[in-house]
């Protein structure tokens, strides 16, 4: 019973109330590694079997005229899952992919594994499950063969979706369906070669594609069940403040205006978990018939808010309850940034030591020394937060976009006190996620006014409500400082940072493993600005601030940026300092020789380019960009950005593609003009017009994708291609303009110069 | 509340609705037409871009009552299954990541090439630039319209 101990207290729950030691069993699969899809897959089969369609395995099911119907275990937000996932199956069930329909599958973890999107995650979590469901399915379906035709199932071959046997039978799945959802599941299943993939590696269409460009609703934000009413919610208008009081009479009074009460997102003793965020506890939910209406109402509404003062928040994880005060000050940019410098002087936590750094640079014949900063950053995801919620007394049943809807069920149990089981949770296409769903306090906002008005309701944020909510990218600093001795050797290195209120730095990544005498050190500053996961948070800063950083220690050294990379990549894989470096150095190593190629470094005709590299390694995976600059309309723009990518086997190389051009647009934008600053905690951006994003005549012309080729079980590529973009681009400014830039977003420095 | 009979899509709907309501919501909540996105509210995203005579319009900024006569397409409009030259193209380059802006540069990129058959980079930049995309689509969208372009000129 080892695996119980390693679960979430949660997944024990969950799984103990649902079933008991079987199911346990089988979702441990999933939580320990010891995964063995097809034994999941045996309990699921034998529980119930659709009359029309046959059950294979979980995730398949397909119709005696041999439709596949393959279902999706984790929410899309755009990474292409439904499409990937599926592919997954297909591939070990020898299917042929014209005859698959893909489905977004229940939330229901014990049947389906984690379900979650986020961490670069889904590729790496379902990559063994899903083959070996389509695995243990085709085996179902070679037996019902072998035992229809009353021959052996060894001399039984499958292609495309067809049974055949050395007699010249033949069959089709569809035909065989019925008879193989009674087989039991095979313990043991064998998985194809990477040489035998036919699917996998072979680009497919999104399976939503046609749904998207015919605006299909998909979305949270455009779900609906008759009767159901609209709800939004007014928040307090700055971090650190709360409401005093308000005056809803006139409101009240307008057409189609149902109610208007102010609410609690938590009880004042919640114990939040490790997704909870409060940013803040009382709201005002303006419900009616129609959005338009509930907009009107809204600003009708004569409400008084006062400060919040220091608020005490109790937060329960694996570690046991921990107390921490929010402090109640309202907080202005030049401020933070002030704050920030002052704790940058301080002592801090040391996070990782390596030989003796203060002698280094004790001795050292130069030492480079810089700061970086950068903003808090608002995801903005282009369909703005939203949730429907149905509550009855005895039942609630909740739909829209979120990526974790297993990390959300046992607040959402907790708030509405209903057991988990009596909580159905539809997920929705994610108009994008970015880590902002992750967290899901407009899910249990809907459910409270939907508890209260007891009628299906829509909960929608405008974008000003979006905008101005908290659940930001931190605000962080880092100073690097390099030790050169009188030959130009890196003898010494040292990192340290903080943020509001999160620590950026990982201490275990490289440099750290090249350098003899390495220095980690951190520290955070407490803020009521609630912060959220990022699209690869932290390092989408640490990449801009390091890689920047080692290409001014490279022209110091006399060397070309991306040699002295390998150089230290080259100690680092012969002969590491330190035992934890989190990357693999051989990777990092291909994929910059892979950059170095595919983008013409140093060759003649590339000569006169304005360019800057970067790579960096996180959420498994390794990914490096050259940026082409120019300077256009007097303004500098990206051209052209050639990139190198490390993820293992490219399950849907033109989809990979596209999201590594996404993170590469992404990351010019966020790395020129993202921005949320804050005004006596009122935040100074609340739409489009004031916050910047990267539009269509930013983007380069031109993103060339290159992939490591190799057969490495896959990692993720959500996060992984877009820190090194800022870095990336902070250098080729440097090259464009002869200014190094050191403040994010570059383009307000760009302006001060 | 005030009664409007609107042309969308080549039909005639009665609607009675607050003569205030931007068509956004007139058609989202009230025709149970949600092909058209909500993003910004303040015509800075395009993601509500519709057709007003063929015109690209942003229908959150658009009260029903200025509408008049005028013939409304939406992106349910351009066709049932995907088969107008534009979602072919868009079909054809992959280009949805989460998909939520695509209505709306789809509607862009059709009124464009109605007005302008055969568009450079920079008109389609200054055509599209009014539409975010978060997700980064960009470089794809300008693909798919080229395409679209040429399988338009060649019919
Ligand atoms: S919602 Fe109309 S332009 Fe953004
Ligand atoms: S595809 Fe996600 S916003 Fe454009």
């Amino acid at each position: 019973m080892k695996n119980i101990k390693s679960q979430s207290r949660r997944d024990f729950l969950r799984s103990s109330a649902l079933a008991g030691g079987g199911l346990m069993l089988s979702f441990n699969l999933f939580a320990g590694g010891q995964r063995s899809a097809a034994k999941t897959a045996e309990k699921i089969t034998a529980l119930n079997l659709a009359e029309t369609w046959s059950e294979l395995a979980a995730y398949i099911k397909i119709t005696p005229d041999n439709i596949i119907k393959i279902l999706v275990p984790n929410p899309e937000f755009g990474q292409n899952v439904m499409t990937s996932l599926p592919m997954m199956v297909a591939e070990e069930l020898d299917c042929d992919w014209k005859n698959v329909v893909v489905e977004m599958s229940t939330h229901d973890n014990v049947k389906y594994g984690p379900q979650f999107t986020g961490g670069s995650n889904s590729m790496r979590m379902y990559w063994k499950p899903l083959r070996n469901a389509g695995a243990a399915a085709r085996q179902m379906l070679i037996e019902a063969a072998a035992q229809t035709w009353g021959v052996s199932a060894s001399e039984i071959s499958t292609k495309a979706g067809v049974l055949s046997h050395s007699s010249g039978k033949t069959a089709k799945y569809g035909e065989m369906a019925a008879k193989a959802a009674t087989i039991a599941v095979p313990k043991d299943v064998k998985l194809k070669a990477p040489k035998d993939f036919s699917i996998i590696r072979n680009s497919k269409k999104n399976s939503e594609g046609t749904k998207v460009v015919t605006g299909k609703p998909l979305f949270g934000i455009d779900y609906r069940v008759d009767g159901m009413l609209i709800a939004m919610i007014q928040h307090p208008p700055a971090f650190g403040m709360k409401l005093k009081s308000f005056d809803a009479t006139a409101a009240k009074k307008m057409a189609g205006i149902k109610d208007i009460f102010s609410f609690k997102l938590y009880d004042d003793s919640f114990e939040q978990g490790g997704f909870d965020t409060r940013t803040h506890n009382e709201m005002i939910a303006i419900v009616g018939n129609s959005t338009w209406e509930v907009m009107n109402a809204r600003k009708n509404l004569n409400i008084q808010w006062e400060a919040a003062g220091d608020v005490k928040e109790t937060m329960s994880g694996r570690g046991g309850k921990i107390e921490k005060i929010v402090p109640g000050r309202l907080e202005t940019t030049a401020n933070q940034l002030e704050l920030m410098a002052e704790f940058a002087k301080k002592p801090s936590k040391e996070l990782r030591k390596d030989g003796d750094p203060q002698t280094a640079f004790k001795n050292a014949a130069q030492i480079i020394e810089r700061t970086y900063n950068a903003p808090f950053l608002a995801h903005n995801t282009m369909e703005p937060m939203n949730f429907f919620a149905h509550v009855q007394e005895d039942k609630a049943l909740v739909a829209g976009p979120q990526q974790a809807p297993g990390w959300s069920e046992p607040t959402l149990s907790k708030i509405l006190n209903l057991p988990a089981d009596k909580i159905e949770i539809q997920m929705t296409r994610m108009g994008g996620g970015f880590g902002r769903r992750a967290y899901a306090q407009y899910m249990y906002e809907a459910a409270r006014i939907s508890q209260k008005m007891k009628a299906p309701v829509k909960l929608i944020y405008t974008r000003e409500d979006d905008m101005t909510y908290g659940i930001y990218r931190p605000m962080y600093t880092a100073t690097y400082r390099a030790a050169l001795d009188a030959n130009k050797n890196l003898i010494g290195f040292h990192v340290t940072g903080g943020g509001i209120p999160e620590n950026p730095i990982h201490a275990n990544r490289f440099p750290a493993g090249a350098v003899d005498n390495y220095l980690a050190d951190g520290w955070e500053i407490p803020s009521n600005i609630t912060i959220g996961a990022f699209r690869a948070p932290r390092s989408n800063f640490n990449a801009a601030a390091e890689q920047s950083f080692l290409d001014e220690v490279a022209e110091a050294m006399g060397k070309d940026p991306i040699q002295m990379r390998l150089d230290l990549l080259k100690r680092a894989k012969e002969n590491p300092v330190g035992k934890n470096n989190d990357y693999d150095a051989s990777r990092y190593i291909g994929v910059l020789e892979l950059l170095k190629e595919k983008s013409g470094w140093g060759k003649p005709e590339n000569a006169g380019k304005k360019r800057g590299v970067a790579a960096y390694f996180c959420h498994a995976s390794y990914a490096g960009h050259v940026v082409d600059m120019v300077m256009r309309d007097g303004q500098p723009y990206v051209e052209k950005v050639t990139s190198a990518v490390d993820c293992g086997v490219v399950i849907n190389p033109d989809a990979a593609r596209n999201m590594v051009q996404g993170a590469v647009v992404d990351g010019i934008g966020q790395s020129f003009y993202g921005e949320l600053t804050h005004t006596d905690g009122v935040p100074d951006q609340n739409n489009f017009h004031n916050y910047r994003m990267i539009r269509h005549n930013e983007a380069p012309k031109r993103i060339d994708v290159h992939f490591v080729e190799n057969d490495i079980d896959p990692t993720g590529l959500g996060e992984p291609p877009f820190p090194p973009v800022f870095g990336a681009v902070a250098n080729a400014l440097f090259k464009t303009t002869g200014k190094r830039y050191y403040n994010q977003p570059f383009m307000s420095e760009q302006s001060k110069s | 509340m005030a009664k409007y009979s609107l042309k969308i899509n080549g039909k005639t709907q009665q609607v009675d609705v607050d003569p205030s309501t931007p068509i956004l919501w007139v058609l989202r909540d009230h025709l149970n037409m949600p092909g058209t996105k909500f993003g910004c509210g303040m015509a800075q995203c395009g993601a509500c871009t519709i057709h007003l005579d063929g015109n690209a319009t942003r229908s959150c900024v658009l009260p029903v009552s200025a509408i008049g006569k005028s013939a409304i397409t939406t992106i349910e409009g351009l066709s049932e299954n995907g088969t107008h030259p534009v979602q072919k193209a868009w079909l054809e380059h992959d280009v949805a990541q989460c998909g939520y802006c695509q209505s709306g540069q789809i509607m862009s990129a059709t009124a464009l090439l109605k007005s302008n058959p055969k568009p450079t980079d920079e008109d389609i930049d200054n055509a599209m630039s009014g539409n975010i995309c978060r997700c980064g689509t960009y470089l794809r969208i300008k693909e798919a319209i080229k395409t679209a372009a040429n399988t338009s000129n060649a019919k």
